[in-house]
């Protein structure tokens, strides 16, 4: 890693390439986070080819969610070429040359739609102020389009690749110099354009991690323990290494974490097939002791008996709870509950490292590559330079991979083989044992309603997973969650149980359970109260302000959430429809979660218990500008469906002697194509700056169809997954 | 043992085990890793190719039961006419998301199309059924097999990548 001690102003660097072209590299100095005037990259380059071709670096992890497309056109926009001219390649990792490169919390967008622009926009300037020295005349007279600087007053027009040569010796503009277009000008920003992998994919090329292949190259295995964070006793290691084809086989000592090294077992060969069928002839011995009493029923019993005594710890309390529910006209109680789920990446975690000279190579598909480095320079005792990692292509993120065990158990297996690269695989089996779960949860909630049907109260006892009065990963309720954070008299609390499973982010973390607990109940709030769940949803969100949210959350409008309301009941003829016919029923539901704003219609028919002729009605506020709007069609329609599946697929994890049962997808099934409903989107446009759209579609749908469901049959999901023969 | 079969239109012999997988044949003894390992099982698809013409998964497939037969795998069916048509359609709906699982979907939405020419909503479900797409792509898959289906695309679109 090089870390540029740059000017203020000299935010960009343009250097020639051998072979004629032009390489833009921009740094934007951050003197308040860097002392001594060290510079923060701006987090782009883009390369000028002789041929007028630009090749754009996609400095994110692409998991499916259009990263290395959508902030690449943010870049080309402003450097005011045609997209057709451009091409992109992938960055490695490294956070001093591309700033933040994760995908999580469907930040991206919001966090990069400033910059890239700039970095565009500042390489344009450049090579404008090239041109003007060349034509010795006023930058002023100069346009630019499709790559071609031209001046007004004679005709005359230069390349940006013929402009290049002189571009290396302008000096920089200033950030503040630099003007941004009127997004009424923008021509590739807010177009749909196809993935830029979309060929290659469809073509079976190499993109993955799973593909990567190196000379000499070694395939690794690593069995643990079946009930996460056992311990090694001992392994009949040299039968195993007799068997043919075995290179090595390894012990790996553990760290005591899930998220870096867990004791195990890894078996090399030049063939992966070999090394894992070498799994069946390896026995070791385990130590269960600390985890053999963690269950399922375990659980369930613990999670009852919190729920009847006093929490133990309070997440907020305001007003006076108390003397509302006391005053009540009515008060609604219901319990809630839900399981571990798996993300189920569809391709396995791996993970290719190289180990030489006292430094390492790793080729990973990652969410999260900088936390992957801190993790395996732990493990290993590398300083940060001496790591090296290369981002593949993601098959499926949905939160397993902004976990990098994989990675430092890869670093771990190589680190004991110098010289010889190797790629670790998991097996479904593995993923099932080595994920960090969606927690499981349990609450009890009240809420106290006046004479004249308004919620005066609301009370929620959470019990989650923790230890030492401290939520596990994931496993927290925010105190600002809706409607808490809308109303007066609040008492949320929380009761922790401890879990050896290791718990983690599965695609919109908390909302995704907490939304069908929430607007769940609401449901049930409005029918005691005689009113639909959208109106009380209006009712509750008032005049429009802004609601801070905790820490750094952001703040909810509450106009833009009833803007998406009022759009999705127009959508869905809510208000306007004739009865319906015995057996169907629809359900609504409002979620605010990564910065975005999502009310959902769900309609369904039940027939004999099964559920069909599904129809989903979404509106979304991400702010003025979807930046490519064909893939945040495609997040939304996969949020929809994903959501579903959670529900109504049949996804629990269930756990004896601290094992989870689930192996492979028979038995955590996600859904398939037949369960795919007629899905309607459309976006609010408010004058806000863009956000992700990675997650927050997917937490209303669940609430939305349970709500259906009960409209449909008058039955009260208050447990997932969904079980209608009950 | 040496095992002989049609592999992309060529003859082939590789010496491996009998039972070792299809899959892995493929990916690590004829260097064609388009064909994805997801479960092991043949419960998600991703393995999907051609044998003989008919889709089958080929992490549940031992090499040694294919002797003599056809396979066509992801990095040759774009040249059969409905593996054309079906990569046009996906390439033009820009289908994936992630992209793991879609070279499994296109083999088995090119046999479908070689065997049904025209299929209906049912059909496209039920041959379609055994492949997952995590990322819940399906209303374009679908979109995708109904156009490759009506004569298609039959050039892919002009995309960068």
């Amino acid at each position: 890693m090089k870390s540029a001690v740059l000017s203020r102003r000299n935010f960009i660097t343009a250097s020639l390439l051998a072979g004629g072209g032009l390489l833009f590299d921009f740094s934007m100095p951050i003197a308040a986070a860097v002392p001594g005037g060290q510079a923060q990259h701006l987090g782009a380059f883009i390369r000028v080819l002789p041929g007028n071709r630009f090749v754009i670096g996609g400095k994110n992890a692409e998991i499916g969610q259009g990263a290395k497309t959508s902030l690449p056109m943010m870049i080309a926009e402003e450097f005011d070429v045609d997209w057709s001219q451009v091409s992109v390649e992938q960055t490695h990792a490294d956070q001093t040359l591309f700033g933040a490169q994760s995908a999580g919390g469907s930040r991206t967008t919001p966090r990069e739609w400033l910059p890239m622009r700039q970095a565009g926009a500042a390489a344009r300037a450049m090579l404008v102020a090239a041109a003007a020295q060349k034509w010795n005349v006023p930058v002023d007279g100069l346009t630019t389009a499709a790559g071609v600087i031209n001046e007004r007053k004679s005709g005359r027009a230069m390349t940006y690749a013929e402009a290049a040569p002189s571009a290396a010796q302008i000096s920089p503009p200033g950030l503040a110099t630099l003007k941004l277009k009127d997004p009424a000008q923008f021509r590739i920003i807010g177009q749909s354009i196809p993935g830029v992998d979309t060929p290659a994919i469809v073509a079976g090329k190499p993109l993955f991690g799973i593909d990567v292949s190196l000379p000499g190259m070694l395939h690794a295995v690593l069995e643990t323990c079946s009930a996460v964070g056992g311990r090694f006793i001992a392994a009949n290691l040299d039968e195993v290494r007799a068997l043919p084809g075995i290179m090595h086989v390894l012990k790996i000592e553990g760290d005591g974490e899930a998220e870096s090294l867990l004791d195990g077992v890894a078996i090399l060969s030049k063939s992966w097939w070999s090394a894992n069928q070498a799994r069946e002839a390896l026995k070791v011995q385990w130590d269960t002791s600390a985890q053999e009493s963690f269950s399922t029923s375990r659980y369930a019993d613990q999670a009852a008996a919190a729920l009847t005594g006093e929490a133990h710890a309070e997440i907020v309390s305001k007003g006076d709870a108390e003397s509302a529910f006391a005053a009540a006209a009515r008060v609604v109680e219901a319990r809630y509950e839900y399981p571990f789920l798996a993300h189920g990446t569809l391709e396995p975690q791996n993970a290719t490292a190289l180990f030489r000279d006292g430094a390492i190579e790793i080729w990973a598909p990652t969410q999260n590559p900088e936390a992957g480095r801190a993790l395996v320079g732990r493990a290993l005792g590398l300083a940060p330079e001496k790591i090296r990692i290369n981002l593949t292509r993601v098959g499926g993120g949905f939160g397993r991979r902004l976990m990098n065990d994989y990675m430092v158990q890869a670093a771990a297996i190589a680190a004991q083989v110098p010289g010889v690269p190797v790629k670790l695989l998991y097996n479904r089996q593995d993923e099932f044992r080595r994920d960090f779960f969606r927690p499981a949860g349990w609450h009890r909630l009240a809420a106290a309603l006046d004479t004249s049907g308004r919620v005066t109260a609301w009370r929620d006892h959470f019990v989650t997973f923790g230890r030492g009065g401290k939520p596990a990963r994931a496993a927290d309720m925010p105190a600002s969650i809706v409607p808490a954070s809308l109303l007066e008299n609040v008492v949320l609390e929380q009761s922790l149980i401890e879990t050896n499973l290791p718990t983690g982010w599965l695609r919109a973390p908390g909302s995704n359970a907490l939304a069908f607990v929430t607007q769940g109940f609401l449901d049930e709030v409005a029918q005691a109260a005689g009113k639909d769940l959208p109106t009380l949803m209006i009712e509750m969100l008032g005049t429009p302000r802004l609601i801070e949210g905790e820490g750094r959350g952001p703040a909810l409008a509450t106009g833009r959430a009833r803007g998406v309301i009022e759009k999705v009941l127009a959508m869905a003829h809510w208000g306007g429809r004739e009865p319906l016919p015995p057996g169907r029923g629809r359900g609504f539901a409002f979620y605010f979660s990564h910065a975005g704003y999502f009310a959902e219609v769900v309609e369904l028919t039940v027939t004999d218990a099964q559920i069909g002729d599904m129809e989903v009605w979404v509106a979304g506020d991400v702010g003025n500008q979807i930046v490519n709007p064909l893939n945040a069609l495609h997040q939304v329609q996969g949020s929809v469906i994903d959501g579903l599946g959670q529900a109504l697929a049949g996804q629990k994890i269930t756990q004896v002697d601290g094992a989870v049962e689930q192996t492979n997808f028979d038995g955590h099934p996600f859904q398939r194509i037949d369960a795919t409903p007629r899905i309607h989107v459309e976006f609010v446009r408010t004058d806000n700056d863009p956000t992700g759209l990675g997650e927050p579609a997917l937490p209303p749908v669940i609430p939305a169809l349970v709500n259906a469901i009960h409209s449909a049959t008058g039955k009260r999901v208050r447990s997932l997954p969904v079980d209608l023969s009950a | 043992m040496a095992v002989d079969f049609t592999l992309n239109g060529k003859r082939t012999s590789f010496d491996v085990p009998a039972d070792k997988p299809l899959l892995w044949v493929l990916r690590e003894d004829a260097g064609l890793p388009g064909t994805k390992f997801g479960c092991g099982a043949g419960l998600c698809g991703a393995c999907t190719v051609h044998l003989d013409g008919a889709a089958v998964r080929s992490c549940i497939t031992p090499v040694g039961s294919i002797g003599g037969q056809s396979v066509v795998t992801i990095e040759a069916v774009a040249q059969t006419d409905p593996g054309r048509r079906v990569s046009g359609a996906w390439n033009k709906l820009d289908v994936p998301q992630c992209g793991y699982c879609q070279a499994g979907q296109i083999m088995s939405a090119t046999a479908l199309l070689s065997q049904t020419p025209r299929p209906d909503e049912e059909e496209i479900d039920a041959a379609m059924w055994g492949n997952l797409c995590r990322c819940s792509t399906y209303v374009r898959i679908r979109e995708a097999l109904k156009k490759a289906a009506a004569g298609g695309e039959s050039n892919a679109v002009q995309v960068r990548g």
